[in-house]
């Protein structure tokens, strides 16, 4: 069961470069990658194949499921890192294998001792005299088990990749993530060293069994009783030191990781032709780029590198152009170093503008993750954001305004509820923007009642109450400017999923989301509850795709 | 690399290590392996080393997020003021504490453990870094009637809305006088 399922792992891998259902499988690989380095850290071995079959059914639900939480973006971890993290794991999980190491060394110690008798002072004797070769590691009483640590090739590797495997682990807490994702980056590098440990880890042969030619001769199920008979019947067996095997395993997936840094090294050299730098208010900095050959869905992300601000990071950044736009671009927003350089560096808020060949060069990898295409597929969509989530919805509005509106072709899209909520608009009044310029090219082609938009503010005080309420007559909104008006406070649900079902009796309704978990949930809720029973009836399905 | 709070990593890294000394001595004590008395110290100092560590210190900047249920422990990690709150004893309470450990091979990963998480307490202690608890805010009694602005002084007749001040001064809870002056001053009969 374990080898099919580690194969399958490994045809994904393959798979990478196909398009479709496959990519969104590997856009999962985040929470993979967590149940993995959980399983190897803490789980027995007979527990991790329970997890094993729990993490198949996970990966099978992650359609619908809800994943990493799109506030903090996490790049990508390597696929094939993954996949040797599993044949790890398949082999002997750290926790359990240290303590058993541990038993099986006090217990070799003890073996040597004067006290010891019956078949383990038999084997432990073997070795001794010149003809004959040994079992037991320890050959001495005396020997000390810690200066055996640290003398030999399994000891030391042992220990050093144990605590890589530790530091990585801290490291890599939620906690730490946010308080310094530079500080997670950098020291899961340290990987390179758990993986090379992990190879020459069995290479001083240590754990020894008896030769195939031995075993012939010296039967060991009527000999282990009959140890005063080991003389007539039992010739005395001999040991050598078994092959290491975990580089077996590991190889493959490393080869693989090693091709993946390749093409990402290869990505780098590409030129990439900044053709529109936009300094949005609040501190949001908007990059149009081009590169050859690059084709993108909405929904997906990029890597984007800056070498004159570090050569070793790579910053995840949802696109927010459409497919059938001739360029792409990302909005960043300054949250952290690497951002607020990169916005000084393109001449943010106040600073003189800059001449186009003075901008910093940029490398960029991708795109990757899951489309966002099932919106097509559906006759009525609801999209709903939150927060930092409405950026890949950016991306996706604009696509469905080419594919829908603007083209002539028949689309089976042909209502679009779109539900934004967020604290603070300040830092998304570019998407206040491009709302306004798809409200005005809808309604100038007569198809304003296509796309349904809701703006919900959570964080209002009174002075903005006041100051809503007196110009709440006007035709456009006060803050968003838009026609729509904004609500503020929270959307009730059962609300506005009655209202869509009641206007859409009998459709396929898609419920796309990107925000918190918690709203996830509420949100999977509200489709189960409001689907109805009746075949024919209404229906929501709901996608949590992860950016 | 030059914001990063040092303490904050060093905080995992030596909770995590206590955790491992913990299982280190219980598998020497349990297995009654040779020097099992060293086991029996490792889980001491293990437990020692999760208490003190568990209450998260606040961040500079930013919020931090609290470990569940540490308010009852920062409580007592407060009460030891400055031996607690200065990183260089942290960090020398540490290396003292890993030693003794490294004695004995079940117990020896918690001792390099450790003696990692010591060395990065020395580098936050260098840098200034302290461990300040992370108080729960006092809850805002809302205030019965501070909404409530001064009644208006004028009677009606009154201005229109347009001619009230700005919102921002209208919160100040002083009301415009309006072009009606009144010749003697009006109290509100509000019984």
């Amino acid at each position: 069961m374990m080898g099919c399922w580690v194969l399958n792992e490994s045809l994904s891998i393959v798979l990478v470069c196909f398009r479709g259902p496959w990519r969104r499988q590997l856009d999962k690989n985040l929470k993979f990658h967590k149940l993995v380095a959980y399983g190897i850290v803490i789980n027995a071995k007979g527990e991790w194949k329970k997890g094993m079959s729990r993490g198949v059914r996970v990966r099978d639900k992650m359609q619908t499921e809800d994943s990493h939480p799109p506030t903090k973006k996490t790049p990508k971890i390597m696929i094939s890192h993954q996949s040797s993290e599993l044949f790890d794991s398949k082999l002997e999980t750290p926790t359990i294998h240290i303590v058993a190491h541990l038993f099986n060394l006090e217990h070799y110690h003890w073996s040597q001792s004067p006290e010891a008798e019956g078949l383990v002072a038999a084997l432990s004797k073997l070795g001794d005299t010149p003809n004959e070769t040994y079992l037991n590691p320890i050959r001495t009483f005396h020997t000390n088990t810690i200066a055996e640590l640290l003398t030999t090739i399994a000891g030391i590797t042992g220990l050093l990749i144990s605590l890589a495997l530790i530091l990585i682990m801290t490291s890599s807490t939620e906690f730490i993530r946010q308080v310094s994702y530079e500080l997670f980056w950098y020291t899961h590098h340290v990987f390179i060293i758990f993986f090379i440990g992990l190879a020459i880890h069995g290479a001083g042969r240590i754990v020894r069994g008896q030769t195939p030619e031995s075993l012939l001769l010296h039967n060991i199920t009527f000999c282990r009783d009959h140890l005063e008979e080991w003389q007539a019947q039992c010739p005395v067996p001999q040991f050598s030191g078994k092959e290491p095997s975990a580089w077996k395993w590991v190889l493959g997936p490393m080869v693989l990781y090693a091709c993946e840094r390749i093409i990402r090294f290869w990505r780098f050299q590409q030129e990439v032709i900044i053709t529109k730098v936009v300094s949005h208010p609040s501190g949001v900095l908007e990059l149009c780029m081009k590169k050859r050959d690059f084709k993108m869905a909405p929904g997906q992300y990029v890597l984007i590198q800056c070498p004159s601000i570090s050569t070793l990071e790579w910053h995840p950044f949802t696109l927010t152009s459409a497919p059938q736009e001739d360029f792409f671009s990302v909005h960043i927003r300054a949250a952290g170093d690497w951002t607020e350089a990169l916005c000084k560096a393109f001449g943010v808020e106040g600073q003189p503008l800059k001449e186009p060949w003075s901008l910093p060069r940029l490398a960029v990898d991708g795109p990757f993750g899951a489309a966002l295409t099932d919106v097509f597929h559906y006759p009525v969509s609801m999209c709903i954001a939150a927060g930092i989530g409405v950026t890949p919805f950016a991306a996706l509005l604009k696509s469905i305004w080419y594919q829908c509106c603007e083209a002539q072709t028949q689309c089976k899209l042909n209502k679009v509820y779109f539900y934004w909520i967020c604290r603070d608009p300040g830092a998304f009044e570019w998407f206040a923007d491009l709302l306004l310029s798809l409200e005005t090219k809808m309604s100038e082609q007569g198809q304003a009642h296509f796309l349904s938009y809701h703006i919900f503010l959570t964080g209002w005080d009174e002075n903005q109450a006041f100051h809503i309420a007196l110009h709440w007559d006007e035709n456009a909104d006060v803050i968003t400017g838009l026609r729509q008006k904004t609500f503020y406070g929270r959307p009730n649900w059962n609300h506005e999923f009655q209202q869509v079902a009641f206007s859409h009796p009998s459709s396929n309704i898609g419920v796309f989301f990107c925000g918190p978990k918690a709203l996830s949930k509420i949100l999977q809720r509200m489709c189960r509850v409001y689907s109805s029973a009746d075949p024919r009836g209404v229906h929501f399905y709901y996608n949590r795709e992860s950016f | 690399m030059g914001q990063i709070e040092w303490a904050m990593w060093a905080n995992e890294q030596a909770l995590a290590s206590g955790l491992i000394l913990i299982t280190g001595g219980i598998v020497a004590t349990a297995g009654q392996f040779t020097q099992w008395y060293l086991g029996a110290y490792s889980i001491a100092a293990g437990v020692l080393v999760c208490l003190l560590e568990y209450p998260r210190g606040k961040r500079t900047k930013g919020s931090t997020m609290e470990r569940c249920g540490q308010k009852y422990l920062t409580r007592v990690v407060k009460l030891f003021g400055p031996l607690t709150r200065n990183y260089y004893i942290r960090a020398f309470l540490h290396l003292g504490l890993a030693v003794p450990a490294g004695f004995l091979l079940a117990t020896i990963l918690g001792t390099a453990c450790l003696a990692i998480a010591s060395g990065i307490y020395l580098l936050a202690a260098i840098r200034g870094e302290q461990w300040s608890p992370i108080e729960p805010k006092p809850k805002e009694r809302p205030q019965i009637g501070g909404t409530i602005k001064q009644p208006p002084s004028n009677p009606p007749p009154r201005p229109p809305a347009e001619a009230r001040k700005k919102p921002s001064e209208e919160a100040a809870g002083i009301p415009t006088g309006g072009p009606q002056e009144n010749p003697m001053p009006v109290n509100d009969e509000v019984v």
